[in-house]
C-alpha cells in the first residue's frame, strides 16, 4: 500500500493521460521553441546514429515486405478463380493451378518471415538505443542537479524538478521506443499503400482517396466539438479535486463545526458539472471510431462494388480486389496514426525543451583554480561588512561585522523568519554575498574549495534528513569510510546507542521512506550522532525540540552541550541558559539581523531584544525562536 | 472489483442497450465479409452487374447502421460509466464525510484523497473500456467463428489450430514480460525516491560533502533500470512480429486448404476471401481481449483500495435514540477518562477526572507528548474514551447527537485551518446565518479587523488554498473569530495563541473574557503566563494529571508544575 507514496504529485507538464490515449483530441503541450528543442534532442540521436541508420532501413523493409504481400497474395486468388471459372465454362482440361499457388505461397511465407524479422530488429535494436539515450539524459540532470546552486531549489517545488527529471524523461522514453518507429513505418506504409493501389487500378485509388478529406473533416468537427467538454471537464475535475483535498485535510473543521452536509452537498454540485461535462466528452471522443469506420466501410463498399464490376468487364482481376481490400484496410490506419503521433510528438519536444531548461540553468560560481585547503581549521569566522540580500533590490543585511574567535558560541534569536537559513545558506556558501566577504580562520570562503569549507562545517538542524537506509548508514554518511566502531562511539557519545539497541534489528534497523520507524526526537539524536562522526570545527545548531518527549529531550541537550565543547557554535537559541552564556547573540526578524552584542548589553540597549525578552523569554519558553 | 459493480445496477437497463447495441454492431461487422462474399460468387463470376450494385447499396445500409449503433452504445456507455464514477465518488466521499479522526489516522488523508480521485477515475476509464471492448471483442471473436463454420465448416479446422498457436504466443510474451513490468516500476521508484532524498536532503549531502557519494547511488540506480528495461522493450520486440507472423501463416494456410476445396467443388472463391476476413477478426478480437486482461489488473488494484474505504465502519455513530440536554449550558465533565489511539501500547490519557462550569477557565498544561490535544479532541468526539466518559450538560457525549453536540462547543485547533473563499465566509463557517455585523465583532475580539482592512477587500478578500496568503499568525485569529461567532457553551483553544505575539496576545485575552463571561473555557497552552490567571491549571505529564489547582496551590504541591515554570519563568516572576 505505497499508492500515495510512488505518485510524485500531477506533473506540472502533464505528459500522457493515464491508461492508453483517451484524450487524443486534448490540445497538445505545445513547445516554445519547437525546432531548436528537436534539433537538440535529435543531437542526443547522434552518436548512434549508425543503429539508428539499421533501424530505419529495417523498418523500410518490414513495412515494404508486408505491403507487397497483399498484391502477391491476390495472385493466388485470381489463379484460383481463373481455375473455377474455366471449369465452369467447362474447358478441357481445366483446373486450377496448384504448382503455381504453391509457389506464391512459398513467395508469401518468406516474404512474411523477412518481414517478421526485421520488425523484431528494428524493436529489439531500438530498445537499446532509445533506454540508453534516456539514460544518459538522466545522468546529466542529476549531475547538473549536484551543480545548481541552492537558490535553484530553493524557488522551485520538489514536485517540480522531480517532474522533469521523471514524468518528462519517461515521456521521451516512450516516444523513442514506440512513436518514432511507428511514424516511419506509417509515413512508408501510406506512401506503399498508395502505390500498390495505383499499380493495381488508379480509378479505385480515386475513389478512396476521395473518402479521406470526408474523415479529415469529421475527425476535425468532433474534436473542435469535444475541445469544449474536455476543458470543462479539466476544470470541473480540478474543482473536485481541491474541494476534495481542502475537506479531508480540513476533516477536523468540518467536523468541529458540524458542516458535513453543505460539504457533501458542495461536493455533489461539482460532481454532477464533472458527470455532465465528462460523459459528454467521453461520448464525442467515442464517435471518432465508429465514424472513422464507417467511412473506411463506406471505400470498402465501393471498392467491393467498383472492383466487381471492374472484374467482371475484365479490366482486373478478382485477387487485385482482394489486395485492394486489403489496401483499403491499412489505408486509414496510417493516418489516424501519424495524427496521434503528432500530437504526441508534440507533448514529447515540450518535455524535452523542460529538461532541457533544467540542464541550461546558471551552475554554481566555479571555484577557483587555486583553491585553498584548510587542514586543520581551528575555527574562528570573521564577518566582513557583509551584504546580503536574496534580491538584489531587497537587502537583509547591510554591513554586518562580527568576529568570532575559536570556541565561542554564537546564540541567535528572534521570530520566525528565514534566518536560520541564511545564516546557513551564508557560512557554507550555498548562496553567493552581494558585498563583502566571510573568513574562516582568516581565508575568504571564496578561495577555498567548497567541499573543504563545508567539510568545516557540522549541522543538527531540526528537519533531520535522514535517507532509506539503515541506521549504521545513516550515521556513517558523516564521514566517508567510517568504521562501524566508529560509528558506535559516535552514537554513544549523542545518548543514541541505547535505544538503537533496543529497536528489533539494532544498528541494522532500515528506516523507511519516510522514517516514520522511530520517533522525532530519535531521528534527532542520529543526526547529531552523524555530526559528532563528521567531527566538525564548527557547529550550526537548532536548539528547538518540538514534539519530542521530555526524555528524549534532556538526551538531547545533553548530547548538544557535549557537541558544542571547544568548537565555535552558532546556536539557534531557545534555552535561556544558552543565550545568556553566549558570547554574542544575533536578534533577527525577518531574516535580517537587527541588533547583536551580549545578553547584558542588549537589554541595557532597550532595542528589540529586550521587548523580546521581556514578552517571550520571561513569560515562558521561547517560541519558535527563528 | 465485482463487488464494485455491483453498484452498476441502477444503470443495469442502459447496459443491456449498450450490449444489445454492441451486439447488432458486431454482426454489422460481420456481415460485410458475407455480402462481399455473394459480389464475387454471384455478381463477378456471373458477370451480373446490377446484382453488384444492388448489394453494395445494401451493404452501405449494413455499415451505416453498424456505424449508428456503434454511435449509440458509445453514447450509452460513457453516460454508464460517467453515471458509475459519479455515484462512487458520491458515496465514497459522503462515507469519508462520516469517518472521525480515527479513521483519518488509519488511512492517512493523502492516501484518502487518491482513492477518492484517482482511483475512481482510473476504474471509471476501465469501465468504459470493458463496455466497449470486452462485449465486442468476444462477440467478434465468436461471430466470427459462427459465420466461418457457416462458409465452410471443415475449413475452420484452420481456426481451431490457429486460436491456441496466437493465445499461447501472446501469454508466452506477456508471462515473460510481465514481471519484468513489475520489476521495472519498483526500480523506477527506486530510482525517484533516490532522486527525492537527494532534493529533500540537499543541504545536509552538501554540508557533509556527499555529492560524490549521491552520485554515485543514483547512476547505480539508473544503470539498474535501464537494463531492466532494455530487457523489458526487447522481449516486447517479438510481440508484434510473432502475431502478424501467425497471422499471416494463417492466411496462406487457409488458401491452400480453401484452394484444395475449391477444385473439389466444396468451396467458392468469394467464400474463401470472407472466410480470410473472419479469420482476420477472430484474431484481432483475441489481442483485444488480452489487452484487457492487461487492464484488469490495474484497476482492481484501484477497486481494492476504493473498497476497503467502504468497507471501513466509522467507529462513532449517533445513538438511536438521542439524549437532549436540558440543564444548564457548558457544563462539562470527565470522569476517570482513559483513551489510547488504536495500535498505541501506552493509553494517550489515562484516569482524567475533572469538571468545568460556566464562566471558569480551564488551562491544561504539560510537555510535548503529554496529552492535551488529546484531551481536548474528546470533547467535540473526535474520538470516543476506552473508559469513563465525556459529560457535557450532564450528558455523556455518546449518547447525544454529535450534530448537537458540536454546535455547543467552539474549537480552535493548534494548525489553524483555513477554507478557499472569502474572509467573511470563512468566518461565518462558525454560524451559518451569522449577520455581517457578527462577523466584524467576532473579528474585533479576534484582533483581527486591523489587518483585514489593511487588505484590499476586506472582508470580501479572498483566501487561497490552504490560506498561504495570510501569515501563521493571521490564520489564527481568523481560525478564533470562526470559533467566537457561534457564541459557543465551550470555548475549547488547542495552543490557539502560539503565533502571536505579545502584544496582539494580551489585547486578544482581554478582550475575549466578557464574551467568555457565561462560557466554559478549555485552554491548551505553552507558555506559563497564558495559563497563571486560569481558575483551573490542569498540568499534564505522560497521559495523567500530575495536578490540579490554580497556580499558587501547584506552586505548592506539584512538582511537575514547578519544574515547567521554573524552567520558563525567570526567578523574579515566580514568586
Amino acid at each position: 500500500m505505497s499508492e500515495q507514496t510512488r505518485r510524485p504529485g500531477p506533473p506540472p507538464g502533464g505528459p500522457r493521460h493515464p491508461g492508453g490515449h483517451p484524450g487524443q483530441m486534448m490540445p497538445a503541450q505545445k513547445a516554445k521553441d519547437f525546432k531548436g528543442s528537436l534539433k537538440r534532442l535529435v543531437g542526443y540521436l547522434r552518436p548512434r546514429r549508425g543503429t539508428l541508420i539499421v533501424i530505419f532501413l529495417t523498418a523500410i523493409l518490414s513495412t515494404v515486405f508486408s505491403i507487397a504481400s497483399p498484391k502477391i497474395l491476390g495472385k493466388a486468388i485470381t489463379k484460383l478463380l481463373e481455375g473455377v471459372i474455366a471449369m465452369a465454362k467447362g474447358t478441357p482440361g481445366a483446373g486450377i493451378d496448384f504448382t503455381y499457388i504453391t509457389q506464391i505461397l512459398l513467395i508469401l511465407i518468406g516474404l512474411y518471415l523477412f518481414s517478421a524479422a526485421f520488425s523484431y530488429i528494428q524493436q529489439y535494436l531500438m530498445a537499446g538505443v532509445a533506454q540508453k539515450v534516456v539514460y544518459d539524459m538522466r545522468e546529466q540532470i542529476n549531475a547538473k542537479l549536484s551543480r545548481l546552486p541552492l537558490k535553484y531549489f530553493d524557488s522551485r517545488t520538489h514536485g517540480e524538478i522531480l517532474s522533469r527529471a521523471t514524468n518528462d524523461v519517461d515521456n521521451i522514453s516512450t516516444t523513442l521506443q514506440q512513436s518514432l518507429t511507428q511514424l516511419i513505418t506509417s509515413i512508408v506504409t501510406l506512401v506503399g499503400v498508395i502505390v500498390m493501389m495505383l499499380s493495381i487500378s488508379p480509378w479505385m485509388t480515386l475513389i478512396l482517396i476521395v473518402t479521406l478529406p470526408l474523415s479529415f473533416i469529421v475527425i476535425k468537427a468532433v474534436a473542435s466539438r469535444s475541445q469544449k467538454h474536455f476543458m470543462a471537464q479539466q476544470a470541473s475535475l480540478g474543482q473536485l479535486n481541491g474541494h476534495v483535498e481542502e475537506m479531508y485535510t480540513g476533516h477536523k473543521i468540518v467536523k468541529a463545526f458540524g458542516r458535513e452536509r453543505e460539504s457533501v452537498e458542495d461536493f455533489n454540485k461539482i460532481n454532477e458539472k464533472l458527470y455532465s461535462s465528462g460523459w459528454k466528452a467521453q461520448f464525442i471522443s467515442g464517435i471518432i471510431m465508429p465514424m472513422m469506420m464507417f467511412i473506411g466501410n463506406i471505400g470498402y463498399v465501393l471498392v467491393c462494388v467498383v472492383g466487381g464490376i471492374f472484374v467482371t468487364h475484365g479490366r482486373i482481376t478478382i485477387g487485385d480486389v482482394q489486395a485492394f481490400i486489403q489496401y483499403a484496410r491499412q489505408f486509414t490506419q496510417p493516418i489516424m496514426q501519424t495524427a496521434n503521433i503528432a500530437n504526441i510528438i508534440q507533448s514529447t519536444i515540450a518535455s524535452a525543451e523542460r529538461v532541457f531548461e533544467l540542464l541550461d540553468e546558471e551552475e554554481e560560481v566555479p571555484e577557483a583554480a587555486d583553491a585553498a585547503v584548510l587542514n586543520n581549521p581551528k575555527g574562528a569566522v570573521e564577518f566582513e561588512h557583509v551584504r546580503f540580500g536574496y534580491k538584489e533590490d531587497a537587502m537583509l543585511i547591510e554591513d554586518m561585522n562580527i568576529d568570532v574567535k575559536p570556541g565561542q558560541t554564537i546564540a541567535i534569536v528572534g521570530p520566525t523568519g528565514a534566518g536560520k537559513t541564511t545564516l546557513i545558506n551564508l557560512l557554507m556558501r550555498f548562496y553567493e554575498l552581494n558585498g563583502g566577504a566571510i573568513t574562516i580562520d582568516g581565508v575568504n570562503i571564496t578561495h577555498l574549495k567548497r567541499g573543504n569549507l563545508r567539510s568545516i562545517f557540522g549541522m543538527v538542524l531540526q528537519d533531520t534528513w535522514l535517507f532509506n537506509g539503515t541506521i549504521m548508514e545513516n550515521i556513517a554518511y558523516g564521514r566517508a569510510g567510517a568504521t562501524n566502531e566508529e560509528v558506535i562511539e559516535a552514537a554513544k557519545a549523542a545518548h543514541a546507542d541505547h535505544f538503537i539497541r533496543t529497536l528489533p534489528d539494532g544498528y541494522d534497523t532500515v528506516l523507511n521512506e519516510e522514517a516514520s520507524n522511530i520517533s522525532q526526537g530519535q531521528k534527532q539524536l542520529l543526526t547529531i550522532a552523524r555530526a559528532i562522526l563528521a567531527d566538525p570545527s564548527i557547529l550550526i545548531l537548532d536548539e528547538a525540540t518540538s514534539s519530542v518527549d521530555t526524555r528524549t529531550e534532556v538526551f538531547i541537550q545533553k548530547a548538544m552541550n557535549d557537541l558544542m565543547k571547544g568548537r565555535t557554535s552558532f546556536v539557534i537559541a531557545h534555552r535561556l541558559s544558552t543565550i545568556r552564556d553566549a558570547d554574542l547573540i544575533l536578534v533577527m526578524n525577518q531574516g535580517s539581523v537587527i541588533e547583536k552584542g551580549n545578553h547584558e548589553e542588549l537589554l541595557a540597549k532597550g532595542g528589540f531584544y529586550a521587548d523580546l525578552y521581556n514578552s517571550q523569554f520571561s513569560g515562558g519558553s521561547i517560541q519558535e525562536v527563528v | 472489483m465485482l463487488k464494485l459493480f455491483r453498484s452498476l445496477k441502477p444503470f443495469w437497463l442502459l447496459i443491456l442497450f449498450t450490449f444489445v447495441l454492441v451486439f447488432l454492431q458486431s454482426m454489422s461487422d460481420l456481415y460485410l465479409p458475407t455480402l462481399m462474399s455473394d459480389i464475387v460468387d454471384k455478381g463477378i463470376i456471373e458477370g451480373d452487374i446490377p446484382y453488384i450494385w444492388k448489394i453494395g447499396g445494401f451493404m452501405l445500409a449494413v455499415a451505416l447502421g453498424g456505424a449508428i449503433c456503434s454511435i449509440a452504445a458509445s453514447y450509452l456507455s460513457a453516460k454508464v460509466a460517467g453515471g458509475f464514477g459519479r455515484s462512487m465518488r458520491s458515496r465514497v466521499f459522503q462515507h469519508v464525510q462520516n469517518f472521525s479522526l480515527q479513521e483519518f489516522d488509519k488511512l492517512g488523508t493523502a492516501s484518502l484523497i487518491t482513492r477518492t480521485t484517482n482511483d475512481i477515475a482510473q476504474t471509471q476509464q476501465v469501465l468504459t473500456m470493458m463496455l466497449r471492448m470486452m462485449i465486442s471483442a468476444p462477440m467478434m471473436c465468436i461471430g466470427g467463428i459462427i459465420m466461418a463454420v457457416s462458409k465452410d465448416a471443415k475449413l475452420s479446422l484452420i481456426i481451431v489450430v490457429i486460436v491456441p498457436v496466437l493465445a499461447g504466443s501472446i501469454a508466452l510474451i506477456a508471462g515473460m514480460g510481465m514481471p519484468l513490468f513489475k520489476a521495472m516500476q519498483v526500480k523506477l521508484d527506486k530510482l525517484n525516491r533516490v532522486l527525492r532524498e537527494n532534493l529533500t536532503g540537499i543541504r545536509v549531502i552538501r554540508s557533509f560533502n556527499r555529492i560524490q557519494h549521491e552520485q554515485e547511488r543514483f547512476k547505480e540506480a539508473n544503470y539498474d533500470l535501464t537494463s531492466t528495461a532494455v530487457r523489458v522493450n526487447k522481449i516486447m520486440a517479438a510481440m508484434m512480429p510473432i502475431m502478424m507472423i501467425v497471422m499471416n501463416l494463417s492466411t496462406i494456410a487457409i488458401v491452400w486448404f480453401g484452394g484444395l476445396r475449391i477444385r473439389d467443388g466444396h468451396m467458392q472463391v468469394g467464400d474463401l476471401m470472407a472466410f480470410i476476413q473472419y479469420a482476420m477478426q477472430i484474431m484481432f478480437s483475441l489481442i483485444m481481449v488480452s489487452m484487457i486482461f492487461v487492464m484488469v489488473p490495474r484497476a482492481s488494484a484501484s477497486a481494492a483500495r476504493i473498497n476497503e474505504v467502504l468497507s471501513i465502519t466509522p467507529d462513532i455513530d449517533d445513538p438511536l435514540v438521542a439524549q437532549s440536554s436540558e440543564e444548564g449550558r457548558g457544563y462539562l465533565e470527565f470522569r476517570d477518562v482513559t483513551f489510547s489511539y488504536p495500535g498505541a501500547e501506552q493509553p494517550a490519557l489515562s484516569g482524567i477526572s475533572f469538571t468545568a462550569k460556566p464562566g471558569e477557565t480551564t488551562a491544561i498544561i504539560g510537555g510535548t507528548g503529554s496529552g492535551k490535544s488529546t484531551l481536548l479532541s474528546l470533547i467535540p468526539r473526535f474520538y470516543d474514551v476506552a473508559e469513563g466518559s465525556v459529560l457535557v450538560d450532564g450528558v455523556d457525549v455518546r449518547e447525544m447527537t454529535q450534530e448537537e453536540l458540536r454546535a455547543k462547543i467552539g474549537f480552535v485547533p493548534q494548525k489553524a485551518l483555513l477554507f478557499t473563499g472569502t474572509i467573511a465566509d470563512n468566518i461565518r463557517y462558525g454560524k451559518k446565518d451569522a449577520t455581517d455585523e457578527e462577523i466584524r465583532e467576532a473579528a474585533d475580539i479576534a484582533q483581527a479587523t486591523e489587518f483585514i482592512m489593511n487588505m484590499k477587500d476586506g472582508f470580501e478578500s479572498e483566501i487561497a488554498q490552504g490560506g498561504n496568503n495570510v501569515s501563521g499568525g493571521q490564520k489564527q485569529r481568523l481560525s478564533i473569530a470562526r470559533a467566537l461567532v457561534r457564541r459557543p457553551e465551550i470555548y475549547a483553544f488547542d495552543d490557539s495563541f502560539s503565533a502571536l505575539d505579545f502584544k496582539t496576545d494580551a489585547k486578544l485575552r482581554s478582550a475575549l473574557k466578557p464574551v467568555t463571561r457565561d462560557a466554559t473555557v478549555l485552554l491548551v497552552a505553552q507558555r506559563v503566563s497564558t495559563v497563571m490567571d486560569a481558575d483551573r491549571i490542569i498540568v499534564l505529564d505522560e497521559g495523567r494529571i500530575a495536578g490540579i489547582g490554580t497556580h499558587r496551590e501547584l506552586m505548592e504541591t506539584s512538582d511537575v508544575y514547578r519544574e515547567i515554570v521554573s524552567s520558563q519563568l525567570s526567578e523574579e516572576e515566580i514568586a
